[in-house]
């Protein structure tokens, strides 16, 4: 073996490995998806946030949008506040969007659902108005129409519901059926 | 009774001399390292000895390791109607654990045990004696190229082993089995960070890396310069370096993991 093919060799190695290492990072792990330097945090308050975890999705209709950046307790109020980081190109939700805490199928793992609230369709009534006018709307302008009051870095989700606990649930409604058979059983 | 004492505070002794002996020669190795910059052509020669001729073993191991991974983790996966996250399931456990840790045993079976003989015999025909004789320092020109190539190829061999067992999964898993082509990724892409899992992975295969070499060229350097000195020392190698690999990682994955 010449020291030419050793390092012919050798530097395949290493090129192999370093592939492996970027096929790991692109393809397994979530490098490609997620980076926290673009987008903007807005803060929801849930009087429980049980089963959501740091970087659990945060999507709307459906679609992911963000993520769980930090979840912490507030001492004073006693709610626990959750940052979302949203990406950067989503900065047309309304102010008055609500957050809520769901479940992915019956036993997976917990996401924040944002859902506009009533303020979102005037992008769809100035579409409806310029169609009834004969014209053709343009989104840019309702961009620019909304932009104060839209959710924006900082900003407070304050309609909020909270996560399902399935113990909570169940006691509501063994209690309720217990009082229920009790009225029945007096009567 | 006496003799017993004896006979233990002997063994304290030299267990505490070794251990002496190996972080001296750890320290001598560190400090003569700095030569290699101007000589990398010797490190390149034993990563060839060391990496590549290790890739074969790392690459079919893993290979069947992650296959073996899909299978079992679908037969689990399916009873529970999840058989979508198998490839969850067969990345985090090759990443997280399989890649370094198998990998590791493997390269302590290949390239430490061959490390251990090629210094021991180095060290039975007086060849170092005959390299300190020229004032050619053995710990700069033998040991050190050899270190850096495992501390080096063992990282690189790991993510190999990770790697390849994840295509071995996906072969089972979508190929075989019937899992969705675009679950098995999304899934994966969902539920493992780049930093926590496959930094730490590599970090974990790094120590590996560090250990093994560590104690294949200690034993080497350290074997009685006789036939049977050198049998001795490539077996307590391999049994000492893939004891020394397991007990780690429980503590890097206590560390890394735990909380």
């Amino acid at each position: 073996m010449t020291s030419r093919m050793t390092e012919i060799w050798v530097g395949l190695f290493v090129a192999a490995g370093m592939v492996a290492l970027f096929m790991l990072a692109m393809q397994v792990s979530n490098l490609s998806t997620y980076s926290n330097a673009d987008g903007f945090d807005v803060i929801a308050r849930f009087d429980d946030a049980s089963g959501l975890k740091v970087r659990s999705p945060v999507t709307m209709a459906g679609v992911r949008i963000g993520r769980v950046k930090a979840i912490r307790f507030d001492d004073q109020t006693f709610e626990a506040v959750v940052t979302l980081r949203l990406g950067k190109s989503h900065t047309t939700l309304p102010e008055d969007t609500s957050a809520s805490i769901y479940t992915a199928g019956l036993l997976g793992e917990k996401y924040v659902g944002l859902e506009p609230g009533a303020g979102s369709n005037h992008c769809e009534d100035q579409a409806l108005e310029a169609e009834l006018e004969g014209g053709t709307s343009n989104p840019a302008d309702c961009k620019g129409n909304g932009a104060s009051n839209v959710l924006h870095e900082g900003s407070h989700i304050t309609l909020t519901q909270s996560s399902m606990v399935l113990e909570k649930l169940i006691g509501q409604f063994v209690s309720k059926f217990l009082s229920d058979s009790k009225v029945g059983n007096k009567k | 009774m006496l003799a017993m004492l004896q006979s233990l505070g002997r063994k304290a002794l030299d267990f505490f001399q070794r251990l002496g002996r190996g972080h001296i020669l750890l320290l001598r190795i560190l400090a003569g390292s700095h030569t290699l910059l101007a000589r990398f052509d010797l490190v390149i020669k034993q990563i060839f000895s060391v990496g590549v001729l290790s890739l074969l073993i790392i690459l079919v191991s893993g290979l069947f390791v992650g296959m073996v991974l899909g299978l079992q983790g679908y037969n689990t996966l399916v009873d529970f109607g999840a058989e979508e996250s198998l490839g969850v399931v067969v990345s985090l456990s090759l990443v997280r654990e399989l890649g370094p840790v198998v990998s590791a045993l493997l390269f302590a079976g290949r390239a430490g045990s061959a490390l251990t003989a090629e210094i021991g015999l180095m060290k039975a025909t007086e060849q170092l004696s005959a390299m300190e004789m020229m004032a050619v320092d053995p710990v700069r020109r033998v040991l050190a190229p050899r270190f850096w190539a495992g501390v080096i190829s063992m990282p690189l061999l790991a993510a190999i082993f990770s790697a390849v067992g994840v295509i071995g999964g996906y072969f089972v898993g979508v190929g075989l089995l019937g899992v969705d082509d675009g679950a098995y990724w999304s899934q994966m892409q969902a539920n493992v960070d780049f930093y926590s899992d496959i930094l730490n992975g590599v970090l974990k295969s790094f120590v590996f890396g560090i250990v093994v070499t560590w104690i294949a060229i200690f034993e080497g350097n350290d074997a009685l310069p006789t036939s049977e000195g050198v049998s001795r020392a490539t077996t307590r190698t391999v049994v000492h370096s893939s004891l020394a690999v397991l007990g780690l990682d429980f503590i890097l994955t206590a560390l890394m993991f735990g909380s």
